[in-house]
């Protein structure tokens, strides 16, 4: 601490202080956050004595200051003179962990938490728990709240009278009055199980997880849920059946959609933690049900877990179970009133087959696929299109070309620039699977007409995906089918196409290489810097600057410098500007291109 | 992985033309969990006009007992004959229970609270519009309405009706009851909560024994609402049955009360929604202070610790509550809050947006607030004049511009000597600001080489702190000298995807 304590003089505690009261709350924010720079300042001895207690006192403020603060301080162990000192961080924490917004107390229970393991196991009972305790008691429920969230660090490092102590608070907010108490309480309850002695789990956990997943309020029996698989995971099989799927059946047919959703959503979870016994005589039944839910909302989520429900059923009657159980339910999805679920389903759904193999998937689930592919709403037809992946490994993809050929059209004709933007990232995906030739023949037209899309994202993707087709194919391939048309556009009356031909030049002229870069590119380059458009001519300074790597020293002296100089005295402002860049940073590429010769 | 990120992509868009999709076929939707009871064909009953009065009580509790059946509304095909004698019947209970006497016996009760329970009481369904925007979207109707209206109706008449006893009632209208009743606040048809509010007034009005209840229930659906789900669709009617509650409590007020207030109604300010419910919640705050006006210090306070930084539509509904509650105020507890409210009030006048400003220059239109600044004239002139001062040379709106013109003439009518001084320091107090903040700077500086001089000590703690960079926090204006020379604002036109400007042909001058 030696460069610390000599500066006393330079930094006295109440010029800093007087940064943290500033009226000006962007400049308190700013203060706060560099409180480890003022801590630094003060030294450890100050800062335990003058600025901790100053913090403390004045905790009312903007809540992102508080948020901050919060943030600060668990980061303050080795301001403070280290774990020996660290409880010296409690006061202003305990303070922070009863205020009212939500993001505060939620980080400062993260950075007590985080303190939590710097303490000795003494200062644990005698500083930390006592706070614990403190806010567990306290009068409104956000001191309540974020008790919750504390017992599990402390559980394991204190002795046995403690440790009744803490589950009996537990315990008591478990039950308590506000609903925001129990599920605080409800949603840590997974986290506490496992810190506990499995004898606790069984006779302390599982009478509050039956209690708690009965509530009033579903919003306290879904995080239940959440806990549920935690607990199932820590009980041996045996108890499974008589201690918690008892409670697990009731949660899939609560009688609120909520619950039945978080069900659905965990169910991956659940099934591995119950095991595969359980699996097959209760969650089978209780997953198709969940497939045919009356809430849309519930059979989305469960559509969504199919692929890994399969995926993880027990291996030995896994075709047998999604033969009879689950694929009529899923057939019956595939024509579903809503479109979430249909789309949810069209996420997953490819992946069965690969569980199912060749057989099963070009009798029972292809038909699916195709039924997909013509669906009314596009974002299904793209979740299929983008999973091709999983079924080109079983099947290939031939099967599905006829089909797949209109609905990518279709797609990348969609009014709604956001859908012909998926399905132009798909595109090189697809070139992959489909071959050159195919591509050639189907969908290379496609790629060409995006270049002219009158929305800019689009534009810009498809440069992007001639870029990646480029490399996919190789230079050969780009020279004979894309680059020509591509500086066809230069001499398009509209700008904007004439801009994309350099945004494209920028694109490819990497995967192209030197060759085609300068003979065929760089004159196009090179010719629209006498554009009368200035938007076009500070382009080509960026393009010459981006290409520039690429060209060869003599191409760039006597070709490149020319033009750029006679830009950098346009005038328009901005050309100038560029201009200006690319030369300034062209030096830079010379040396570059030369050094590599040299080496 | 890739599935998501596509629907993803697509996703903002699609809920959009959905909703469009959705106005135009008039959304429904219902909620009843039917599990297995497939309903069963009703067959009419008598009329229990046409009955002997020695069986009406037999047939009227049979009635009721018919309509505990339940139809899905959502297919409108099937049971029609049945529905349409439900409906009838439904008529026929409403009217029986509001015209006549002495037909609320004892035994009654129970089936009459088991008809009302079975029909209203349900989890309400998903949003079919996960994002709805209730300023925006149509609400979803609920399906079952030509059922349930008579059933809340019923329930009204009901309560309402001379032969109604609290005391037997109270049996069934318990809490569990206004609990469920509470939940529904959430429905997102207006019509449903529109009935609620009547009868949740009226059951508050008539169950002593569950007010501390539902006033408690209210705080928790309120506090749900601000510190967690931020959705919720009844406040604005919870609110305004609070309204009149507030106007009813006694003196003084309870603690518990005043906790109400600041622990719950000037928190519900930070809603995002709160354009929907601010004329209630304003009602209700100028209640309270109407009651007691001591809490007018705390309020202010609050407000301003929750005054919104970024949502100008937000800021002058802000305003507006500063006004109603000045409309009220007392002068001395005026003189308590001024200077920290002038000072919120001295940046509002000089907001960019001429909304805000415009809002808050109105205050000195108001006969009252200007007899309050005129009192404290020597107090809030020092505070306002800065802003004023500067804004009357550089806001953009010529309105603001008259509007301050006006703003300072009446200031200086009020202390021509003060106005007179502060103008003259006016130059000076701004070179001491810049001086101070220039001495910041260079504090900052010097602390940063502290740090860099012991970064080996804190290398473990300080990760995860932002680095520092001095410079970019405290002069703004010298940025954007450079910004101006950034010709990003040339091709920003083009960057925007939903922008179609490709039908500019080759203009010579494209930007």
């Amino acid at each position: 601490m030696a460069g610390a304590d000599g500066d006393d003089s330079l930094y006295p505690i109440a010029v800093l202080i007087d940064e943290l009261r500033n009226e000006d709350v962007q400049l308190r924010l700013n203060s706060i956050k560099k409180l480890s720079t003022i801590a630094l300042a003060l030294g450890v001895e100050r800062t335990r004595t003058e600025l901790l207690p100053f913090l403390t006192d004045t905790i009312y403020d903007e809540d992102e200051v508080l948020l901050a603060l919060a943030e600060q301080l668990g980061n303050f162990t080795m301001l403070v003179g280290g774990p020996e000192y660290v409880h010296c961080l409690l006061p202003p924490l305990e303070s922070l962990a009863t205020v009212e917004e939500t993001v505060v107390r939620d980080k400062a229970v993260e950075s007590l938490r985080k303190i939590s393991q710097e303490h000795s196991p003494v200062d644990l009972e005698v500083h930390f728990e006592p706070l614990v305790k403190r806010l567990a008691s306290g009068d409104w429920f956000t001191s309540r709240t974020s008790a919750c969230g504390l017992f599990s660090v402390c559980y394991p490092r204190v002795s046995s009278t403690v440790k009744a102590e803490i589950r009996q608070h537990f315990r008591t907010l478990c039950s308590d009055d506000t609903p925001m108490v129990r599920r605080a309480a409800a949603s840590k309850l997974g986290e506490f199980a496992k810190v506990l002695e499995l004898e606790y789990v069984k006779s302390d956990i599982i009478s509050l997880f039956t209690a708690l997943a009965s509530d009033e309020q579903d919003s306290v029996r879904l995080l239940a849920v959440e806990a549920c698989v935690s607990i199932a995971t820590l009980l041996p099989q045996e108890d499974l059946e008589t201690l918690v799927m008892p409670t697990l059946r009731q949660a899939a047919e609560d009688k609120s959609w909520r619950v039945r959703y978080m069900v659905a959503d965990k169910f991956s979870e659940l099934q591995k933690a119950v095991g595969p016994e359980i699996t097959k005589n209760d969650l089978v039944p209780a997953f198709q049900n969940l497939l045919k839910d009356c809430e849309a909302e519930v059979r989305a989520a469960a559509a969504n877990k199919v692929k890994e429900f399969c995926e993880n059923l027990p291996e030995d009657n896994r075709e047998q179970i999604i033969m009879t159980h689950i694929l009529p339910c899923v057939k019956e999805l595939v024509s579903d009133t809503n479109q979430h679920v249909k789309s949810a389903l069209a996420s997953v759904i490819m992946g069965l087959s690969t569980i199912l193999g060749k057989d099963n998937t070009i009798e029972h689930l292809l038909p699916l696929f195709l039924a997909q592919l013509k669906d009314e709403c596009p974002e299904v037809r793209l979740n299929i299109i983008s999973n091709l992946d999983c079924v080109n490994e079983v099947i290939g993809i031939r099967q599905l070309s006829q089909s797949l050929l209109p609905a990518i059209v279709e797609l990348a004709e969609d009014a709604k620039w956001r859908v012909r933007l998926a399905i132009i990232e798909y595109m090189p995906l697809l070139a992959g699977q489909l071959g050159v030739e195919f591509f050639d023949e189907k969908l290379n037209t496609l790629c060409m007409a995006w270049l002219i899309d009158h929305v800019y994202a689009i534009r810009e993707a498809a440069t992007c995906n001639l870029m990646k087709l480029v490399e996919k194919f190789g230079a050969e391939w780009a020279q004979n089918t894309i680059v020509p048309k591509v500086l066809g556009m230069a001499n398009d009356p509209n700008y904007l196409h004439r801009m994309t031909t350099l945004f494209c030049i920028n694109a490819l002229s990497k995967a192209c290489g030197q060759e085609i870069t300068t003979k065929q590119m760089l004159p196009v380059v090179l010719k629209m810097s006498n554009d009368q458009v200035a938007n076009v001519r500070f382009n080509v300074a960026k393009s010459l600057q981006k290409i520039g790597p690429i060209l060869d020293s003599n191409a760039l002296q006597t070709e490149v410098k020319p033009v750029l100089e006679k830009l950098a005295s346009d005038t328009d402002m901005d050309v100038k500007y560029f201009a200006q860049e690319a030369i300034s940073g062209k030096l830079f590429c010379l040396f570059l291109s030369q050094s590599i010769k040299t080496f | 992985m890739s599935a998501i990120s596509a629907s993803e992509k697509v996703d903002g868009f699609t809920r959009k033309s959905m909703r469009k999709a959705q106005k135009q076929r008039k959304s429904q939707g219902s909620s009843q969990y039917r599990t297995h009871s497939v309903p069963v064909e009703l067959s009419p009953l008598p009329q229990l006009k046409d009955a002997p009065s020695t069986e009406q009580q037999e047939l009227f509790t049979q009635k009721l007992q018919q309509c505990c059946m339940l139809f899905d509304f959502l297919d409108s095909v099937t049971d029609l004959k049945s529905k349409e004698i439900k409906r009838a019947t439904l008529n026929e209970l409403v009217d029986y229970v509001s015209t006549n006497r002495g037909v609320l016996v004892e035994s009654a009760y129970p089936e009459i609270t088991n008809m009302i329970s079975t029909n209203i009481f349900r989890i309400l369904p998903p949003s079919e519009n996960p994002d709805f925007d209730p300023e925006e979207d149509e609400p979803t109707l609920e399906a079952a309405w030509p059922h349930m209206q008579l059933v809340y109706e019923f329930l009204l008449r009901f309560l309402e009706n001379p032969d109604f006893q609290p005391s037997i009632a109270k049996r069934h209208i318990d809490q569990k009851f206004v609990l469920q009743l509470l939940e529904l606040f959430d429905s997102e048809d207006p019509r449903e909560r529109d009935f609620l509010k009547t009868i949740l007034h009226r059951i508050y009005g008539k169950f002593l024994g569950l007010r501390a209840f539902i006033r408690k229930q209210i705080n928790n659906i309120f506090l749900r609402f601000i510190y967690e789900t931020e959705h919720f669709n009844g406040v604005a009617e919870l609110l305004e049955i609070l309204g009149s509650i507030i106007n009813g409590f006694a003196l003084p007020l309870k603690v518990e009360h005043k906790q109400f207030l600041m622990k719950v109604l000037i928190p519900l300010h930070t809603a995002k929604g709160l354009a929907l419910f601010h004329a209630q919640l304003a009602y209700c705050v100028v209640q309270f202070l109407e009651k007691d006006p001591t809490l007018t210090e705390p309020v202010i306070r609050g407000l301003l610790k929750f005054w919104p930084k970024t949502c100008s539509q937000k800021e002058v509904m802000f305003l507006g509550e500063i006004e109603e509650i000045l409309d009220v105020i007392e002068p001395t507890q005026f003189k308590k809050i001024q200077e920290p409210l002038f000072k919120q009030i001295s940046k509002c006048v000089t907001n960019p947006h001429f909304q805000v400003a415009e809002r808050a220059l109105y205050f000195w239109n108001n006969e009252y607030i200007l007899s309050l600044i005129e009192e404290n004239i020597d107090k809030i002139l020092p505070i306002m004049f800065g802003s004023l001062y500067r804004i009357s040379k550089e806001h953009w709106n010529p309105t603001i511009v008259a509007l301050v013109y006006n703003v300072l003439k009446t200031l200086m009518e009020m202390n021509c000597t003060l106005f007179d001084e502060l103008t003259s320091s006016y130059k000076a107090d701004r070179q001491r600001e810049k001086k101070k903040e220039q001495e910041r700077e260079e504090l900052w500086k010097n602390l940063e080489e502290l740090k860099l001089s012991n970064k080996p000590l804190v290398q473990n703690n300080s990760h995860g702190l932002p680095s520092v960079q001095n410079n970019n926090n405290n002069n703004n204006s010298n940025n954007s000298e450079n910004q101006d020379r950034s010709p990003a604002a040339v091709t920003a036109n083009d960057q925007d995807p939903d922008v179609t400007v490709a039908a500019s042909e080759s203009t010579p001058c494209a930007k």
